[in-house]
């Protein structure tokens, strides 16, 4: 790759043959503003928030899908610069909801960020909005169309990071809007809920149902963790409030997801604060009462209290005594070869291959598999 | 007396058919060229100056030029038939009337890059179009002037036609190949431009049918014949389609740099019903108008420039003095918001709101200040669009202010028309 040298706002820095205007720049930590680009995705060129001023070039040019050759001397934030963009900005806002006050996104909103920073009038440019419903009946993500600037991050998003082009755009001119498979709700196109459309949408227009009301994005604590799910280890951001998760965010440089997550990572928290989840260990009554025989199936009374079958709480030495013991009578008692062990890809490398070790040695069996399903 | 040369065989009866363009002398042109080197084709393209025909002007021979050499990979001539430029009505005549000299010219362009195959994309509206395209192709085919080793040159070149749905952006080149590849008609961004990756990926050469209509004649009567009609930057016959409040609306094939009084006035037959003439649009509706007094600018690239408009695809759209200029401004400005491929956002919203200042301007609800909205509106847009088409949606609004505020003005301070009250 040759090197290009580029002067940015009288500095003068350097980037790579290939890459645009607004890479370079940003490598080099300067500013320049956006709302179709994403680092993670092709760029489109649709919004035209990044216009900057080239010298030689009659008309301003897009940063993000520029291409960067040796001498450009690039301003940034020129009066002409500027104009521009808060004329686009006005635009946008004209077919906007402006409900800031009770949108999700207030906070966490690209489109909001940039009408401060550029101090625009709401009617400037009054005329036709959109009024769309916000009914998509699935149970992760809300699509509300009139918060939407068609700036395509979540097409690209479906179609480059998860591969599965659910969401596309109908119609044209201004009455062009995002929908989902053949014009049909989410749920009826290939969509697979991985909310990578939402962790890149820069407005409120998607936005998963189980964070709407939780919180705004100054109460939160963002924590980077890795999924719990699967063994792919896939790195997330989970946002907390009040020790509760009301949502998760796309951890960009997570070696192996890079990102992306699937629908359970994405969505699938409501079992951390649910009441039917298992706290602590528990065990049949018969076990816990040490030398009762194995009681059989007419002596279940559910209805009964001491009912030999019922699940007690117990603590964790307790429960694995018990467990253990019974893994040693099966093996000594009968032949190893009665046990079976079956891991799980939601378990970690170094889990599976404890798995394997203790089948084979501790236990004496081959017969160990693994789902290899989830 | 100017002679028609790519009109010269429509009034003939059955023109369409193959067997009367080979009885009057077709695709002898397409003989002559597989007997010449590519490079000396490229060459004299060049040196003919022809110049596009499909509204930008861009010279033929230097498009030619920068599609690779590459032996190896495929090549790809895509032909534009979609003419969804309002006014303009040219490219449906000559692939009504003479499809075969534009597969002339679709031989001779594809053996001078290197392309085997042709695909020509039609506006889905043109019916009879289509059926001709087909017919046309497939007498070709029979003819052994498309297939395999045509005319025994080693040629092969397969044809074949894609018919669009109707939408304006899908004539700008890039859009239209994102639709020949069956896919929503959005421009690509350039660079890469089409000569590197077109159609599929592979390297094409994008022409209007009117441009490929010259070829086969360039090729017949030589660069010098060609470069010696016209302007210093114009060269060639042109066929300008003339409308609107003239006697004789049609086709006229005529020499580049005529000046336009005489296409109104000598061939269009004048101003219909004895009105005076207002306004007129020279190269199709997304050129700038011009005043009744700038009629005698001549019909070039250059000196459509120096008085503020464009060539364009060269329809004329003549405007009596009956004719509502705010209500022109808001019919144009409505079909380019129509449009609109809706990708990017100065476009996208600005053409709508253009149209609905306009609209309300029309119907007596005007606020002070719109005017200046407008040109607000048409500077925000103007150069900083995705494709063109920005700076094409523009000219009708903006040109109509520059040149006819006052109606602008009369319609929003009195609530109605200007052109009506002097009716009386
Ligand atoms: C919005 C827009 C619409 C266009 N529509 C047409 C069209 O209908 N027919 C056409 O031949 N060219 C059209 N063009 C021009 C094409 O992009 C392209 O320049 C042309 O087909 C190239 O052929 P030429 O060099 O022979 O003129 C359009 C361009 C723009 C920006
Ligand atoms: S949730 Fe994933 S699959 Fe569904 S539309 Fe969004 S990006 Fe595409
Ligand atoms: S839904 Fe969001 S990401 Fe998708 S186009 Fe609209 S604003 Fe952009
Ligand atoms: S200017 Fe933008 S919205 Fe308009 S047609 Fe071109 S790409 Fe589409
Ligand atoms: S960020 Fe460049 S056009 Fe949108």
């Amino acid at each position: 790759m040759a090197t290009v040298n580029i002067s940015v706002d009288g500095k003068k820095i350097q980037g790579e043959t290939g890459q645009t205007v607004l890479q370079v720049a940003r490598e080099a930590g300067i500013y320049i503003p956006v709302l179709c680009d994403h680092p993670a995705l092709p760029p489109e060129g649709a919004c035209r928030i990044c216009l900057v001023e080239i010298e030689k070039q009659g008309t301003l040019q897009p940063a993000c899908t520029f291409p960067a050759t040796d001498g450009l001397v690039i301003h940034t934030n020129t009066e002409r610069v500027r104009a521009s963009r808060k004329f686009n900005l006005e635009l946008l806002i004209s077919d906007h909801p402006l409900d800031c006050m009770t949108c999700e996104a207030t906070g966490d909103c690209l489109l909001q960020d940039l009408a401060y920073e550029y101090s625009v009038e709401g009617d400037r440019f009054e005329g036709t909005k959109h009024h769309y419903s916000i009914n998509d009946p699935n149970p992760f993500i809300q699509v509300d169309r009139n918060k939407c600037i068609l700036c395509r991050l979540c097409v690209r998003a479906c179609r480059e990071i998860n591969g599965v082009e659910a969401i596309s755009v109908f119609y044209r001119g201004f009455g062009a809007y995002i929908g989902f498979g053949a014009d049909s709700h989410m749920a009826d196109s290939p969509c697979e809920f991985c909310g990578s459309c939402v962790a890149v949408c820069p407005t409120g227009a998607l936005w998963p149902k189980m964070s709407l009301g939780k919180g705004r994005p100054w109460e939160v604590e963002r924590i980077q963790t890795t999924c719990p799910y699967c063994g792919v280890g896939c790195q997330i951001i989970l946002e907390v409030k009040d020790n509760e998760i009301i949502k998760v965010d796309s951890a960009w440089e997570g070696p192996s997801n890079h990102g992306w997550t699937c629908v359970k990572g994405r969505f699938g928290w409501d079992f951390v604060h649910h009441p039917d989840r298992l706290t602590q260990p528990q065990v049949r009554r018969y076990l816990l009462e040490g030398s009762q025989p194995k009681p059989g199936p007419a002596d279940r009374h559910p209805e009964v209290a001491g009912d030999p079958w019922e699940w007690v709480e117990t603590d964790w030495d307790t429960a694995l005594d018990i467990t253990a013991q019974k893994f040693r009578q099966h093996r000594d008692e009968s032949d190893p070869r009665s046990v079976g062990v079956l891991t799980s890809a939601k378990c970690t490398n170094e889990e599976n291959y404890l798995m394997n070790k203790f089948t084979r040695q501790v236990i004496g069996t081959n017969s160990i598999d693994h789902c290899a399903r989830l | 007396m100017f002679e028609p040369v790519l009109t010269r065989n429509i009034h003939r009866p059955d023109s369409e058919k193959i067997s009367v363009y080979l009885a009057h002398g077709g695709y002898q042109a397409a003989r002559k060229a597989l007997t010449l080197a590519p490079e000396e084709i490229i060459e004299m393209v060049k040196r003919s100056g022809l110049r596009g025909r499909g509204g930008a002007g861009f010279p033929a021979g230097v498009k030619w030029g920068f599609m690779p050499r590459d032996a190896d990979v495929q090549k790809i001539v895509a032909v534009n038939t979609d003419e969804g430029e309002p006014g303009t009505f040219k490219d449906r005549e000559i692939v009504e009337s003479d499809p075969h000299q534009v597969i002339e010219g679709v031989i001779i362009a594809a053996y001078a890059v290197g392309a085997s195959r042709a695909y020509v994309y039609i506006r889905g509206e043109f019916f009879l179009g289509v059926k001709r395209w087909i017919k046309a192709i497939a007498d070709a085919y029979e003819h052994g002037y498309l297939g395999e080793n045509i005319l025994g040159s080693g040629l092969n070149l397969d044809m074949s036609v894609h018919r669009g749905a109707g939408a304006y952006i899908c004539g700008e080149e890039t859009a239209m190949l994102e639709s020949l590849e069956g896919k929503r008609g959005n421009p690509r961004l350039k660079p890469p431009y089409p000569a590197q990756t077109g159609l599929f990926g592979l390297p094409t050469l994008v022409h209007n049918i009117e441009t490929l209509t010259c070829i086969p004649n360039i090729i017949e009567r030589g660069s010098a014949w060609f470069a010696g009609i016209g302007t210093e930057e114009s060269k060639g016959p042109k066929i300008f389609s003339v409308s609107g409040h003239v006697k004789h609306p049609g086709n006229y094939e005529l020499p580049l740099g005529i000046p336009l009084r005489e296409i109104i006035y000598e061939h269009a037959g004048g101003i219909r019903g004895g009105q005076k003439l207002k306004a007129i649009i020279p190269g199709g509706t997304s050129t700038p108008m011009l005043t009744a007094d700038q009629i005698d600018v001549p019909m070039a690239f250059e000196t459509l420039k120096q008085v503020g408009s464009e060539l364009g695809t060269g329809a004329i759209i003549v405007m009596d003095e009956s004719t509502c200029m705010v209500e022109a401004a808001r019919r144009l400005s409505k079909f380019f918001a129509h449009e609109s491929c809706g990708r990017c956002t100065p476009c996208r919203i600005g053409s709508q709101r253009i149209f609905e200042i306009l609209d309300r301007m029309e119907h007596g609800k005007g606020k002070t200040g719109d005017i200046d909205l407008i040109l607000e509106l048409v500077q925000g847009i103007d150069g900083q669009t995705f494709c063109p088409m920005g700076a094409m949606l523009v000219n009708p609004p903006r040109s109509a202010i520059q040149r006819f505020r006052e109606e602008f003005e009369y319609h929003i301070t009195h609530k109605c028309c200007l052109v009506d009250a002097m009716d009386g």
